[in-house]
């Protein structure tokens, strides 16, 4: 950890940071929230979603993949006002009409975060219109069931779930629209119970689901169902 | 010819239209329930994994849920090993007979105060704009309180056990996610006036005294009205009782001679086939031995209380007891008796939900059975409307490849299309000019088997009526829209 200290402004609040830390954690460090989807403890962020854009000194950036560094001392950084709020909606419409999420038959509903997200930001009806994207499902490895429809292309699963040697279980192929995370069937035969529930529990939406179990956990004790997205780190940083 | 369009049928579940065909001499020609929606449900669970199959197909219906949801968990029971009836933990059986005896009494109450009750306390043929339950409301408001508390109660026992009062999602392959606390247990138990079981025991008694009133003051129009010969089925349990959530199959036809004895529903489909019609996106199921043409049967409370020997708790049991007196213990087949039968399976409802609500295993926390994977299994339940098939098939990755569903109100086809042609001949034959009340009481038949047309969508209270009459050369020559 640097010595030196980065001052800056959040909404006003004054904020005090370790130069090298990003911008996300440095704000949680100081008991601000920005809302986030990649984002995942101990591992490199990687500006996938674009849900923690903050305006820094006026010029929309990710929270997650901007150091805190000499360059934003006395930096004005504003995070909850009612313009990037909108843009955040708009993000989380557009990850909606992008794939294929029907929370009511989904395993993930009640602690999806993109659900939460969404009722975060009260949307009701999507302003875009729908892609409806034809995108096929992977059943065929032991643990997981792959479902591509309900993927956000977050790369939470490709940076975190690894083998002993640190290969990853997941990547993506082809590219642009037609991009697709897919998952080594060979390093996925070996896949233990373990490994799968984490990479289940890390997917911020319903694409990795594990095999033969589902539903288990009643309406009343999921992730979201008492409290909404965030109220968690709330109370953390309040500590 | 003329042709009598009636669309939509009202104060049922989902949208349907009856056509009535009259020749030159007002005789009644054709008659016909289309059943126009159609939902593709069985098409695009293919692929889902199996474990998504009860959350997934509930979705067809707003009003029984949990119905669908029970018999595909039933089915997945099966597939994930842990075989059926008696294969669960007694927690997992009896948390999901909790939840379905929670929906049959709220479906019941619903379908008689809310849809069925404007007909028989207001008049089928009183003034459209009051014959909804905003009118029994403005006459009867106890009543209508009752009506809504019953269903209150009924969907409440549904959150405690399915975690939402529709759509929920407490039945899982091989068992339940949860238990019933005892704060729970005690609200159900010993809760304020009215939301209480014994207020509910006592309501659905007097709900079952206010049809015997009507049935008492108008003998004849119930017992004459939409009545013709049908064989009966449902799920019976294994010594002959009543029993909603398991059992086996029994048929009986008209004479009470059973025609499917008590066999094991994994194999429904050596006993049963469909039959599809261009006219309909109904199917039409009948008993293979019997065949197509005589083969149909009724399904739902009229044909349970048919092919059942005895109801296993003592106050249904002494109503049962009357009911099946009054045609000599042979079966019934009024269709207005419906009702009758209806309000007797409320009661009972309401004494299994005391009774289990009594129950310690339902605090038990052993919830889940499993066993050795089977690649194909059949659920079976008795939903409101009558008997309820699911089936799947999966693949060696868990995925489905096959579902057939045979929804309650599939069964019951045949019924309602004889129900309709037999109210359209007593009421229309030789008449020139066909009133509202008389296309009403066509409604009032087909609302008698509470059927869900859709298994969708449910309208409460008036949908726009659309009646549209043709000659001979079908040319329209009167339209009616209320």
């Amino acid at each position: 950890m640097s010595d030196n200290k980065i001052k800056f402004t959040i909404d006003g609040k004054e904020c005090i940071a370790d130069e090298g830390l990003d911008l996300w954690k440095a704000a949680m460090l100081n008991g601000v929230f920005i809302p986030y989807l990649c984002h995942m403890k101990d591992v490199v962020p990687a500006g996938s979603c674009r849900i923690c854009t903050v305006k820094v000194n006026g010029r929309p950036m990710a929270a997650c993949t901007t150091l805190v560094t000499k360059g934003l001392e006395g930096a004005v950084v504003e995070n909850d006002t009612p313009h990037i709020e909108e843009m955040r909606k708009m993000i989380v419409e557009l990850l909606f009409v992008e794939g294929n999420h029907f929370c009511p038959a989904c395993e993930k509903s009640g602690s999806c975060e993109l659900q939460a997200m969404a009722y975060r930001y009260q949307m009701m009806v999507p302003q875009f219109s729908y892609n409806f994207p034809l995108r096929e499902v992977d059943a065929t490895t032991p643990k997981i069931y792959l479902d591509r429809n309900r993927c956000i292309q977050c790369k939470k699963c490709i940076r975190s779930i690894k083998d002993d040697q640190g290969r990853s279980y997941f990547a993506f192929y082809k590219r642009g629209h037609k991009l697709d995370i897919h998952i080594d069937h060979e390093l996925a035969a070996t896949m233990s119970a373990e490994l799968a529930q984490l990479a289940m529990d890390g997917c911020p939406v319903g694409a990795i689901i594990n095999k033969e179990k589902g539903f288990d956990v009643p309406i009343g004790k999921r992730k979201f169902d008492k409290e909404p997205i965030g109220t968690e780190f709330l109370n953390v940083t309040k500590e | 010819m003329n042709k009598i369009t009636i669309e939509p049928v009202t104060r049922v579940e989902g949208h349907g239209k009856v056509t009535i065909h009259m020749d030159d001499n007002l005789n009644i020609a054709q008659t016909r329930l289309h059943i126009v929606e159609f939902r593709g449900f069985e098409r695009f669970v293919q692929g889902r994994p199996y474990w998504e199959a009860p959350v997934l197909v509930q979705r067809l219906c707003g009003i029984c849920p949990v119905s669908h949801h029970l018999a595909a968990a039933k089915a997945l029971d099966v597939i994930v090993g842990a075989g059926t009836g008696d294969g669960l933990t007694p927690a997992g059986e009896k948390m999901r007979r909790l939840m379905h005896y929670g929906q049959m009494f709220q479906s019941h109450a619903l379908h008689f105060f809310h849809l069925a009750s404007p007909d028989l306390l207001l008049g089928y043929d009183s003034d459209p704009a009051l014959r909804n339950v905003i009118g029994v409301a403005m006459k009867y408001p106890d009543l209508a309180v009752q009506g809504v508390m019953m269903r209150k109660f009924g969907q409440e026992i549904i959150a405690a056990t399915a975690g939402k009062k529709i759509h929920g999602t407490g039945a899982i392959p091989g068992g339940i996610n949860k238990n019933l606390s005892i704060e729970e247990r005690d609200r159900f138990l010993h809760g304020a006036d009215p939301l209480n079981i014994e207020k509910m025991i006592e309501w659905s008694l007097s709900a079952l005294e206010l049809f015997k009133g009507y049935h008492k003051a108008n003998q004849s129009f119930v017992d004459n009205f939409a009545v013709f010969p049908s064989n009966h089925l449902s799920l019976v349990r294994k010594d002959g009782a009543l029993d909603l959530y398991h059992g086996v199959l029994r048929a009986v036809d008209k004479d009470g001679k059973k025609i499917l004895n008590d066999v094991e529903y994994q194999d429904y489909y050596k006993y049963i086939n469909e039959e599809v019609k261009s006219w309909s996106y109904m199917k039409f199921p009948f008993l293979t031995s019997i065949g197509k043409k005589d083969g149909w049967y009724t399904v739902g409370p009229l044909a349970r209380l048919n092919t059942c020997d005895f109801i296993p708790t003592p106050l249904a049991q002494k109503a049962f007891e009357e009911y099946k007196a009054y045609t000599g213990g042979k079966p019934n087949n009024m269709s207005l008796h419906m009702h009758w039968a209806r309000l007797i399976e409320t009661i009972h409802a309401a004494e299994m939900i005391k009774q289990l609500l009594n129950d310690t295993d339902l605090q038990s926390t052993d919830l889940v059975t499993k066993g050795t994977k089977q690649s194909q299994g059949v659920g079976i339940i008795e939903a409101p409307r009558g008997t309820l098939f699911h089936h799947y098939a999966i693949n060696e990755n868990d995925q489905i490849t096959m579902a057939n569903l045979i929804v309650s109100t599939t069964n019951n086809n045949e019924s309602m299309n004889r129900a309709v042609n037999d109210v359209a001949n007593k009421m229309m034959t030789g008449q020139k000019v066909i009133t509202e009340g008389m296309k009403n009481a066509v409604e009032i038949a087909i609302r008698a088997y509470d059927p869900c047309l859709s298994c969708a969508t449910h309208s409460l209270g008036k949908m726009p009526l659309d009646i549209t009459m043709y000659d001979s050369n079908n040319n329209e020559i009167d339209h009616y829209k209320s």
